[in-house]
């Protein structure tokens, strides 16, 4: 099983979310419209969403990185003009977002949102800084291992994928019941990036790498 | 909790293409609580401009097992055109002057509201007219995926291949209630007793 059960009473918001009656394969599958994407274009993407370092007069504070890998189907096939989105709390923690409480400090020069589309051999690539951990209020004493939000276009709505990248090494992985949703060990860690020395540009940015793959869907059953 | 997460990198050095003929899929992992500055986007919801005169307006809540607003969710929508074409051509944000996008995306308002300004999709073959909906919550571990289709089709609902399947009660959850002039009512419900039948692929 890849994806993690929608009830995880260690992550307390599951128990009153997740659905609790079987989902229902419909007779013949999916139908011609769930097999078939939103397709979207260059034209309608800004310059700069793929760069979240300059968004803004100056630059952020933090650890600048470069985040790059190849969005990928179920086979192992590029799939190109893939929209990808992220999203990410800044250096200190903190989420450029109203309902953010977290005391650490916004950085006026980074807001933490970005997008692109993936080139024809299926890779996308985003420069950022490393977002910080950040505590939530799960239970008691909880963080959040540093992380990106991922949304991910597929060739199929059934495809359609969130999930959150993390860092290698991170010493929060064992105490998030996010992270540890997710039952099998070996699938949990396909959500750590990798960190790439031949990504990496000298006296600039480190880098990480981090292959998405999608599904025929998330919605699996069990 | 489970015990702590390996220390060294899982993954050897990756394998030439050829030999990663079934590379392991990419967990799913909840939207989280503050994609709202991110995700949604101005023209989100029209996924027709509000000017065609055949456009529908779909409300609706999305609503938790105690009954309770999910203020967090992000619904997005995907359908046919009102002849039954689903949109192949690169513009699914801005339209691209196509007066039909296909997507729509809507994050709940505090009282777990969201609508969309579309049109009736045209029947996709033999079966019933629907749209396509994914709901993503702070909670949701993994999207929920459900169908909408129309009060008006009743008639044709019992020979709908997926609808047909399902008990009354729970077939009335895919169903739009009429809501006024060229609108429709629609909740989702996560859980409880009238939970929304959620889709499996």
């Amino acid at each position: 099983m890849t994806h993690p059960p929608y009830l995880s009473p260690d992550y307390r918001s599951t128990v009153l979310r997740a659905p609790a009656r079987d989902l229902v394969m419909p007779k013949l599958g999916p139908d011609s419209v769930e097999l078939t994407s939103p397709v979207f274009g260059h034209h309608e993407l800004g310059r700069l969403d793929e760069d979240l370092t300059r968004r803004h007069a100056g630059e952020p504070l933090g650890e600048r990185i470069i985040v790059t890998g190849r969005v990928l189907d179920g086979a192992g096939r590029p799939v190109p003009d893939a929209l990808v989105e992220v999203w990410q709390a800044n250096a200190a923690g903190r989420y450029a977002h109203l309902g953010d409480q977290h005391p650490a400090p916004l950085d006026p020069n980074f807001t933490g949102a970005g997008r692109c589309l993936t080139g024809a051999d299926g890779r996308y690539r985003f420069v950022t800084i490393k977002p910080g951990a950040y505590p939530w209020r799960n239970h008691p004493n909880a963080w959040r291992p540093a992380h990106i939000h991922f949304s991910v276009f597929g060739t199929a709505f059934t495809q359609r994928l969130v999930t959150q990248m993390y860092f290698p090494g991170d010493p929060l992985f064992a105490y998030d019941p996010i992270f540890q949703s997710i039952p099998d060990v070996k699938a949990r860690e396909r959500l750590v990036s990798r960190f790439d020395m031949d990504t990496t540009e000298p006296e600039w940015a480190l880098g990480y790498q981090w292959d998405i793959v999608l599904g025929d869907t998330p919605m699996e059953t069990t | 909790m489970t015990t702590p997460a390996q220390a060294a990198p899982a993954e050897a050095p990756q394998a030439p293409a050829a030999a990663r003929t079934t590379p392991g899929l990419t967990p799913s992992q909840t939207v989280g609580p503050f994609f709202g500055y991110a995700l949604p986007y101005a023209s989100g919801p029209e996924v027709v401009p509000g000017w065609r005169a055949d456009a529908i307006t779909v409300r609706g809540r999305v609503l938790d097992g105690a009954g309770d607003p999910v203020p967090d969710a992000l619904v997005e929508i995907w359908q046919a055109d009102e002849t039954g074409e689903v949109p192949a051509r690169p513009g699914a944000i801005e339209r691209a002057g196509h007066g039909f996008s296909g997507f729509g995306r809507c994050g709940t308002d505090p009282a777990g509201g969201f609508w969309f300004r579309t049109v009736k999709p045209g029947a996709p073959g033999a079966g019933a007219p629907y749209i396509a909906v994914l709901v993503f919550a702070r909670g949701l571990l993994k999207p929920v995926a459900t169908r909408l289709y129309f009060p008006e089709d009743a008639a044709s609902h019992a020979a709908e291949p997926l609808l047909a399947e399902l008990p009354e009660d729970r077939r009335a959850t895919l169903v739009a209630e009429p809501a006024g002039d060229r609108e429709y009512r629609f909740d989702v419900r996560l859980q409880g007793e009238r939970e929304t039948v959620f889709l499996a692929f």
